[in-house]
């Protein structure tokens, strides 16, 4: 049997054109992406059908875990600084320049003003085990200082909520109350995305 | 695949050695694709999506408006995922059901189905303290996905929880 010959090709090809959009692609994805915040607790939001994205900017989140603390943090750093002073001078806790700045650096906190400080020194692994929720209760409402506190620094803010699953239904209405107290009434629930049910 | 094209010219062998500029570029494009790949999954899949929720006002006296009984129906959300509902005021039939696709939004759909002309039901949800979060917002989202137009969330009231225990030691429910 004759052996057939396949004459050889140079295989190599001109790649520059692919590496041209490959690194345009990349660029672009680089820019666009933001990374998620390292979240000092883990919450497993439930799901629903609504499609509503969730915007940047100007929120306010208010997290309640699975025990039912809260935590709450602010999207911009400006006005988170000028949180912390309005609500430093109310609680009467000092707080250093360096602790200030940490602060603004911090995504989302969940202790009392007095446990702030050490809180902020703490590194973020260690800020998941001591931070036990803010106040809530009505003999020491801290968040609602923190939310009027929030709005006075940003006008437009809008007001998040971040709830798991399992969380007691109790501690939402009792959120809910301390924003109508502060006559809120329009609120942004988190939730994980659920395919439309289609026999509607 | 790799080369560096050293062919040159064939016939001339006079002056400085050409190099050929071309270079393999594979490595680099297959770093370029990995990180291309990196960046997409984590952009697109961390986009949270989130569902409004307007409370009624409580500051403003609203003008209290009369509506028949037979137009408003309370759900009360309940412990361990369980869903009672009534129609009316007076005596109402607490009936117990879930919020599966077979659950509440059938009654949500008969209720809005046998509505009368320009008369939408009214849906009033009442949430128990011991209601998972995860409750509220499936009665929200099934609203939302039967169309109900009308609908509040309210306090909860001592009569409520008293027709709920009722139902509960009527049908032996113990928990």
């Amino acid at each position: 049997m004759a052996k057939v010959k396949i004459p050889r090709k140079n295989i190599s090809l001109d790649m520059t054109a692919m590496c041209d959009v490959a690194f345009l692609l990349l660029t672009f994805f680089m820019l666009t992406t933001k990374f998620k915040p390292d979240e000092p607790v883990v919450v497993d939001t439930p799901s629903s059908v609504s499609e509503i994205i969730l915007p940047d900017a100007d929120i306010m989140t208010i997290t309640v875990d699975k025990e039912g603390r809260v935590f709450f943090g602010v999207s911009n750093q400006t006005d988170r600084q000028e949180m912390l002073q309005a609500m430093a001078k109310k609680y009467k806790v000092a707080f250093t320049g360096s602790e200030v700045k940490e602060f603004t650096l911090t995504e989302t906190f969940g202790s009392p003003m007095q446990d702030l400080k050490r809180v902020l020194h703490a590194t973020s692994a260690q800020r998941a085990k001591i931070q036990t929720g803010i106040p809530v209760d009505s003999v020491n409402n801290q968040l609602q200082d923190w939310v009027a506190n929030a709005r006075y620094a940003n006008r437009g803010i809008r007001i998040v909520i971040k709830g798991d699953k399992d969380a007691d239904a109790k501690v939402m209405k009792e959120i809910i109350t301390i924003m109508q107290e502060q006559n809120i009434n329009k609120f942004n629930l988190i939730t994980n995305m659920e395919a439309k049910p289609t026999d509607i | 695949m790799a080369e560096v094209d050293s062919s040159g010219g064939g016939g001339k062998k006079k002056g400085p050695k050409k190099v050929s500029t071309k270079i393999d570029m594979t490595p680099m494009v297959d770093l370029a694709f990995l990180l291309i790949t990196f960046f997409m999954l984590t952009t697109t899949f961390s986009k949270p999506k989130t569902m409004e929720l307007n409370m009624p006002d409580k500051t403003k006296d609203n003008v209290k408006q009369e509506v028949e009984e037979t137009r408003t129906t309370s759900i009360i959300l309940g412990t361990k995922d369980r869903v009672f509902y009534y129609t009316g005021i007076k005596d109402p039939a607490v009936e117990q059901t879930d919020y599966s696709a077979n659950g509440i939004r059938k009654v949500l759909m008969q209720k809005i189905k046998e509505r009368p002309k320009g008369k939408d039901p009214i849906f009033i949800i009442k949430s128990m303290d011991e209601a998972r979060y995860k409750n509220i917002v499936d009665i929200l989202d099934e609203m939302r996905i039967t169309g109900a137009q009308v609908y509040a969330m309210v306090d909860i009231t001592p009569g409520d929880i008293e027709l709920v225990d009722k139902y509960k030691k009527d049908n032996n429910i113990t928990d």
